[in-house]
């Protein structure tokens, strides 16, 4: 980044400029992109007259977002509690398991089949169950998704925690580092690159288990989430709302993933491969 | 701690500093990577082992350390107190045949390790990193991290890391095999002065004979399958300045005498 090289002769423009303008080019080609989109959607509909109920135009799907805010809002809320409290969880949860896990090897054997039983069985299948044991439905939607979020953190944590370099361990060991030493300046530091991976995708698969969840349990009332607001508007054939729902959906799914990947570009640009800009 | 140590070598100008006896090393695999091996160190010396790939250079190395075991024999500091794990109550540096540097902390950092698992705060520790930083010629590099160092920069760093500790045991593991030849070279004539200026006593492992012979007063040549010391050739290195040494005649019957060793430890393991 240091290098700083004066413009050439022949009137290209300097890599500060360059860097710039490929700065800009990412934020506006994706806007104009999806203006196309939504273009496009609108001209269809009102081309060929679909009805509303069929396919809502754009500006009415934004219409319903906006009327129907009362209901959407709420719902959104919840859900989005729901994931963050599982994420949460899932990542002291992963973190915390990953760490004993390393400790010893016949930990890991003893508990590591029943972590791939509860990752291997579908959420859905295991939700009616978990929705008898829990005490309230929020609780048991909570279960579900931090179940799902948990593995990716955990696997990943513990992939990291055993990848520290050999050599470094040695060295640690030589200067007669205690264990909490070895573990907090060296592996927990090493490991921080997979456990932030496995934040993404833990991120990413706490809302989409939240979702799943609700649509199992079928719940209904004042305290339900985006799932079953969708799955309502699909019975009242309002189907504005329902893609006002799943817009917020995605919307939250996007704000998740651009969140967890600020954080691990934060943490990591400074040292590690993933996040370092080659110069040429 | 060094200067006790070393005043106590000179009151005792017999006793080795550390004295393998019948070591021998067999891992779970069943590779027998050491057979009897014999040495005694004395303090303050330049001891180099040489041998081809796999010969057990390595292990001896890190026994040295405490970082592995014996199956057989012994390893004695008789002038040290040795813990449970094997290992002396000496300062002890190990440089590694890779840089092993910790991506995340910058040079300052990961210099400053050995210190701060001792308990030392940066700030204490501070003038100690720069001096060490200063002696590999990284004086400008403080704060500059891992990746932005090439390969020979970053093995200096690693040699400010085990040269922070005023160490009194330098264990060295092919630490130039990756460098070009002039800097190997300039590096070698550094180590030489830091090896005088601090009476380190420097176990060197390396491939070259060349490297060997220039700068050690002692040079074992190890053979493979199994590990064993086939020769030690005494260097006798008199008040030569680096230039006159390496064009000198001793210097070049040394490392005829010890490439003839080499030849003869490789050929007989070649048929197998
Ligand atoms: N952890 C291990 N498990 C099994 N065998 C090992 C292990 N470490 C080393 N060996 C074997 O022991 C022998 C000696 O290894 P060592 O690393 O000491 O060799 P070396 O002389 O340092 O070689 P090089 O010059 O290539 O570094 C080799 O045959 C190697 O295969
Ligand atoms: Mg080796």
């Amino acid at each position: 980044m240091s290098g700083v090289r004066s413009p050439s002769a022949d009137g290209k423009a300097s890599p500060a400029e360059a860097r710039g303008m490929e700065r800009l080019l990412r934020v506006v080609v994706p806007v104009l992109m999806l203006a196309g989109l939504v273009g496009l959607w609108q001209w269809y509909v009102t081309a060929f007259a679909v009805p509303h109920y069929i396919l809502p135009s754009p500006v009415r799907v934004a219409g319903a977002l906006v009327t129907d805010w009362q209901v959407l809002g709420p719902a959104l809320l919840v859900t989005l509690k729901i994931t963050f409290s599982a994420l949460f969880l899932a990542l002291v949860g992963g973190l915390a398991l990953a760490i004993l896990l390393v400790q010893s090897r016949w930990i890991e054997i003893a508990l590591g089949p029943y972590l791939v039983i509860l990752q291997v069985t579908p959420i859905v299948a295991i939700a009616p169950l978990i929705l008898i044991y829990a005490p309230t439905t929020q609780t048991a939607l909570l279960i579900c998704a931090f179940i799902v979020a948990f593995f990716p953190v955990l696997s990943n944590t513990v992939q990291g925690l055993k990848s520290t370099d050999h050599n470094l361990i040695d060295l640690y060991r030589l200067y007669g580092a205690s264990r909490m030493q070895t573990l907090w300046l060296l592996r927990l530091p090493a490991a921080l690159p997979y456990f932030l991976a496995g934040l993404k995708i833990a991120g990413g698969l706490s809302l989409i288990a939240a979702v799943v969840a609700e649509f199992a349990a079928g719940s209904a009332g004042a305290g339900s989430g985006l799932a079953f607001r969708i799955l309502e508007s699909q019975f009242r054939l309002n189907i504005p709302r329902l893609f006002a729902a799943l817009l917020l959906l995605s919307a939250a799914g996007v704000a998740i993933y651009a969140a967890t990947s600020l954080l691990a570009h934060l943490l990591l640009h400074k040292w590690h491969e993933s996040a370092i800009r080659r110069e040429k | 701690m060094n200067a006790t140590a070393i005043s106590a070598a000179h009151e005792a100008p017999g006793r080795p500093l550390v004295s393998l006896r019948g070591v021998t090393k067999t891992f779970s695999t069943g590779t027998t990577a050491l057979a009897g091996v014999d040495l005694d160190i004395a303090p303050g010396e330049f001891i180099s082992l040489l041998g081809p790939s796999g010969c057990g250079k390595s292990t001896v190395l890190r026994m040295l350390a405490g970082l592995a075991d014996p199956s057989t024999g012994t390893i004695d500091w008789p002038q040290a107190r040795v813990d449970g794990a094997g290992r002396p109550d000496l300062d002890m540096s190990f440089v590694f045949q890779e840089a092993t540097l910790m991506p995340w902390g910058t040079v300052a950092r990961n210099v400053w390790l050995p210190l701060r698992l001792k308990g030392l705060s940066m700030k204490a520790a501070r003038p100690r990193i720069d001096e060490a930083l200063e002696m590999v010629g990284l004086g400008g590099f403080a704060d500059a991290y891992p990746r932005e160092l090439s390969g020979g920069m970053k093995m200096r760093v690693s040699i400010a890391r085990a040269l922070v500790t005023r160490p009194v045991v330098m264990l060295m593991d092919e630490p130039f095999a990756a460098l070009d030849e002039i800097t190997r070279q300039k590096l070698n004539d550094d180590l030489l002065r830091l090896w005088e200026t601090f009476g380190w006593t420097v176990v060197f492992v390396t491939h070259s004979v060349f490297e060997a012979v220039y700068l050690s007063q002692r040079v074992m040549v190890m053979a493979a399958r199994p590990g064993r010391i086939i020769d030690g050739i005494d260097v006798d290195r008199a008040e030569e300045t680096p230039e006159s040494w390496r064009t000198s005649e001793t210097y070049v019957r040394l490392c005829q005498r010890a490439s003839a060793s080499l030849v003869s430890a490789i050929a007989g393991t070649d048929h197998l």
